[in-house]
């Protein structure tokens, strides 16, 4: 991974910064995880290597987020430290990404919903002026727009389909709903990275989501779900139950064989 | 729910603008979209292509294994259908 390395500017609070870039870290290495278990499971073979492509995606994406949120915080924690060795509080990502893969219509509905907003949220960092997350995004977005195209066929493929996909994506869609307000609120650490001039307005990407989604729901003949009461908790710590489960998968090499390498 | 095996489709790759498309396999999809999507995940993982095509397989029409002797046997002894086969004399500067 070839990041240019800038140095932080001194108006921004380092503990901001260094937050800022894990929580897309940790968006980015819960949903990959996620996909990860789909590995051999996905409905059929090109599609098991379609979603553990866009989890690798993903993947990368950490790798340069860790890396880079490590050299702010200058503890000298590299990408595996901060990826395999942090307890569940530690770990800031929405509640959207860490949810089960219920169906294929629940996997496809969290990448759909996650992706519409990562798209335009990476068009915006692009313009950071935080060189080292200008660049992460702008080789991001490319990859990002895949798969905004990838989920949104199989959003209309499922939802425009039998009846039995149909009920399937609209379940998805309204089971996953709840979690989709955590993406755009501004809180104190989001607040403090867009007035540095480096962080995005996470309110800004409502009105392209809502246009993405609403647009391929109505193609695939869905009802765009109600906004109701939405969940949060993720960006401070507070997971929900599964949360507990996929680190005690994705940490078990680690500790179970401290500083293993391969 | 049944279910059916998906259409296979023939995807072909382009590795570079200039050359020509060259066929690498064959995957399943339910649309020409999808065959497109997938063969770009399946096939160009490490770059190789800058364009892919997807044909139906059902599209291709094959010639028959059984006529392989009448239809390919008789060129082998056709040598002189090849350039190698002739000598260009020394006084001949281009050909």
């Amino acid at each position: 991974m070839t990041t240019a390395t800038s140095t932080p500017t001194s108006t921004i609070d380092k503990n901001a910064l260094f937050t800022y870039a894990l929580r897309l870290g940790d968006d980015a290495l819960i949903l990959s995880h996620r996909l990860g278990e789909l590995v051999a499971h996905a409905p059929e073979l090109e599609e098991d290597i379609a979603l553990t492509n866009i989890g690798l995606d993903l993947l990368g994406q950490v790798r340069a987020l860790y890396t880079y949120a490590g050299q702010v915080e200058g503890k000298g924690r590299d990408e595996d430290a901060i990826a395999f060795l942090r307890e569940e509080r530690d770990y800031k990502n929405l509640l959207l990404v860490e949810q089960p893969n219920e169906d294929f219509a629940h996997v496809i509905a969290r990448q759909f919903l996650f992706s519409a907003m990562s798209l335009p949220f990476y068009e915006a960092l692009a313009k950071s002026s935080d060189e080292t997350l200008a660049g992460i995004a702008q080789k991001a977005i490319k990859e990002v727009r895949y798969h905004v195209s990838h989920s949104a066929k199989w959003v209309i493929r499922l939802g425009d389909g039998t009846e039995e996909s149909h009920r399937r994506m609209q379940d998805a869609l309204d089971a996953l709903w709840m979690y989709t307000g955590e993406m755009f609120v501004m809180d104190d650490v989001e607040r403090a990275v867009l007035d540095a001039g480096i962080g995005v307005d996470r309110e800004s990407l409502r009105a392209t989501w809502n246009d993405t989604v609403t647009t391929v729901l109505t193609e695939a003949t869905l009802t765009t779900p109600a906004d109701g009461w939405m969940a949060s908790g993720g960006r401070d710590g507070r997971h929900s139950d599964h949360m507990g489960y996929i680190l005690t998968e994705l940490q078990f090499m680690q500790r179970a064989y401290p500083n293993m390498t391969w | 729910m049944s279910r059916k095996d998906w259409p296979l489709f023939e995807i072909f790759l382009r590795s570079r603008n200039g050359l020509n498309h060259k066929h690498v396999g064959s995957l399943h999809a339910a649309d020409a979209d999808m065959a497109i999507e997938n063969a770009r995940d399946a096939y160009t993982r490490r770059g190789e292509a800058v364009s892919i095509w997807a044909v139906p397989s059902s599209a291709i029409v094959a010639s028959d294994p059984s006529d392989k002797d009448a239809y390919f046997e008789p060129l082998a002894e056709k040598v002189y259908r090849h350039p190698t086969h002739y000598d260009i004399p020394d006084e001949v500067k281009n050909i």
